[in-house]
């Protein structure tokens, strides 16, 4: 166990406790707000082809890029219409999970 | 040499070969790994000279790639009964000497067969597993394999005691046993389990990372969960083993075999060990060196989850379960690896007839949209499960806050606990008392001219009138109310009490627990 030291103020229900923390509490993802438009990688993988360009204007379910990743080429469509504000990614890019893609904005 | 004695020299001989396993090289490498070798565990796990082995000349079943004409001894694996503390146990230990204990069809079925001997006989199970996988030339016969040892570690869970100890590699497939016993050693440096290797997550998705930062002894003992027990060296992981053995029964139908009662030799004085202030924290484990016999207690999955505390003890010479929450981390909150961790104790305890004792000092659950989506409610939902389900004697005592859902959920009266106690400072309440009253004199608090001091008010008031004992017992949740010192006492009345405590439930072909 750690030392008394890193005793923290910790609030659960408006009271504020003294405690420790875990390491793996520490360590635990923070939640980001999802934006309208952004296409952001769910894994990490290759962008295998790209359909669109900055500027261009899609239609909701048009095809975006084609997204390797775990042996499955994965079709990346447009979440909402619009015009495409940034192209992040080029053909043959390596990127990782949670990587924004695409901008699009109506 | 009459032939009788010819016969037992070609015995001798043919055993002493099986024995060497892998040979002298691949022991060599073995023990440069800084490992023991099959045999070597095994004889340092049992009781002296209480070793005998099964299936030594039990042959492969390659006949492709050349493997038709290779001798693997022992096939790799080596299984046998024995005894530990004079408990009988049935054992098997992956030789990684031998194709790198690798896993075919009749490695598999010599696991299988003591397995089914284990079950028959009603005695634990202890495997341990240091192997390279799947013998891949022999194909689906080895994927049979590890799925008809998936299915007795089934079948017998909840009847025999089960236990693993990863003393090498474990990976893919071959993990899954492990998980489905019911307790899992690991060593530092040694052990290593995953489902997919650091080479194949590099290929896949680019991640680079070892494989003791993806699965070594100290991530499953600390982030995981999937290990109970954590120690620095084979030979500190077996008196792990033989000591859980000791506080555990031989099977679902025995209770643990009882020691020579002792009081609890701490120092620590328990009224000093709890501060009387809410806020400030303190090591749970000091109360329950209070309250066990010779102040000692076994801790299970100590490093995972430490904001809740389960383990055994004993009372009056009888094995016990304890279920504390751990002020000292994260406030004692209940989130989802600390309601696993519990939910899991509670149903071994509940299984092997061992009386389960909560000590309740918690302020609620974690807030947190990662909790939340982690899926808190479900995970949180096994506790009450859990202890609802649990009929053997269940006994709480609320040492200080019992707020809210963590009120419910540590075995109360309203989830068929058999005695509740509450030491005089205990505050069992909705909420904390600076959240009630926030909510409750809102108005009051808005409308004040000081509305710092007006809120400091409230929640004194809230404190006297609601955040106490009385209020419960005035209800009869808690049956007495009681002082800190008689806490050991009035636990071993309770226990005794209820030996012969008999619940029953309706029929049915099993619960749906929500895992």
């Amino acid at each position: 166990m750690e030392k008394k030291e890193e005793l923290v103020d910790f609030v659960v229900t408006a009271r504020k406790y003294k405690t420790l923390l875990t390491t793996k509490y520490k360590n635990r993802p923070v939640w980001r707000k999802p934006v309208e438009g952004e296409v952001i990688s769910t894994l990490p993988g290759t962008i295998l082809r790209v359909e669109v360009k900055e500027g261009d204007r899609v239609e909701e379910g048009q095809l975006l890029l084609i997204h390797e990743a775990i042996k499955m080429q994965n079709r990346i469509v447009a979440p909402v219409a619009g015009t495409i504000q940034v192209m992040n990614v080029t053909e043959g890019d390596k990127i990782g999970k949670n990587h924004l893609m695409v901008k699009i904005k109506n | 040499m009459t032939d009788l004695h010819k016969n037992i020299q070609a015995l001798r001989k043919k055993k002493a070969v099986v024995q060497m396993g892998g040979g002298e090289a691949a022991i060599e490498k073995q023990i440069a790994m800084g490992k023991l070798t099959a045999r070597e565990r095994i004889l340092s796990l049992l009781d002296p000279h209480s070793f005998h082995e099964y299936d030594m000349f039990v042959k492969h079943d390659g006949r492709d790639f050349g493997m038709e004409k290779k001798e693997l001894p022992g096939d790799g694996v080596v299984t046998g009964t024995g005894t530990i503390f004079g408990a009988p146990v049935c054992i098997y230990a992956q030789d990684f000497t031998v194709a790198g204990g690798s896993l075919g069809l009749q490695h598999a079925r010599k696991i299988t067969k003591i397995m089914d001997h284990a079950l028959k006989m009603k005695c634990p199970i202890i495997g341990i597993n240091d192997s390279g996988g799947a013998r891949i030339q022999e194909g689906v016969g080895a994927l049979a394999g590890y799925g008809e040892i998936f299915y007795r570690n089934t079948i017998a869970s909840g009847v025999i005691p089960q236990i693993s100890l990863i003393l090498g590699p474990c990976a893919g497939g071959a993990v899954y046993s492990p998980a489905l016993t019911d307790f899992v050693f690991v060593v530092e440096n040694i052990s290593k389990m995953f489902i997919t290797g650091p080479n194949v997550i590099k290929t896949v998705l680019g991640e680079d990372i070892s494989m003791e930062d993806l699965g070594g002894a100290r991530v499953h003992a600390e982030i995981t969960g999937n290990a109970h027990f954590y120690a620095q060296s084979e030979v500190e992981c077996f008196e792990q083993v033989k000591r859980l053995v000791s506080f555990i029964p031989w099977n679902n139908l025995e209770k643990a075999k009882p020691v020579e009662p002792k009081e609890p030799c701490a120092e620590l004085n328990i009224e000093e060990v709890v501060p009387a202030d809410p806020k400030q924290p303190y090591d749970v484990r000091d109360v329950i060196r209070c309250i066990v016999d010779d102040s000692d207690f076994l801790e299970v999955q100590e490093l995972w989850a430490a904001n809740i505390v389960v383990g055994f003890g004993r009372m009056a010479g009888e094995t016990v379960g304890f279920v504390a929450n751990q002020p000292m981390v994260l406030a004692g909150v209940l989130d989802c690896d600390s309601s696993d961790k519990a939910a899991r104790f509670i149903r071994f305890c509940d299984s092997f007839n061992i009386p389960i004792i909560t000590l309740e000092d918690m302020p609620g659950y974690l807030p947190g949209v990662d909790q939340e989506h982690a899926g808190v409610i479900r995970h949180g939902a096994k506790v009450l499960y859990a202890y609802s389900e649990a009929t053997v004697p269940k006994i709480t005592v609320i040492l200080r806050k019992a707020y809210g859902g963590g009120y419910i959920a540590m075995n109360s009266r309203h989830l068929g606990a058999d005695f509740m106690f509450a030491w005089p400072g205990a505050e069992i309440a909705v909420m904390g008392p600076e959240g009630a009253a926030n909510i409750i004199f809102r108005k009051e608090i808005m409308e004040a001219e000081d509305q710092d001091a007006m809120r400091q008010e409230k929640v004194k008031e809230y404190i006297e009138k609601f955040a106490n004992p009385y209020v419960a017992a005035s209800r009869g949740f808690i049956d007495s109310v009681i002082e800190p010192k008689e806490t050991r006492m009035l636990i071993l009345h309770a226990l005794k009490l209820s030996v012969l405590k008999e619940e029953y439930r309706p029929a049915k072909k099993h619960g749906l627990p929500p895992f």
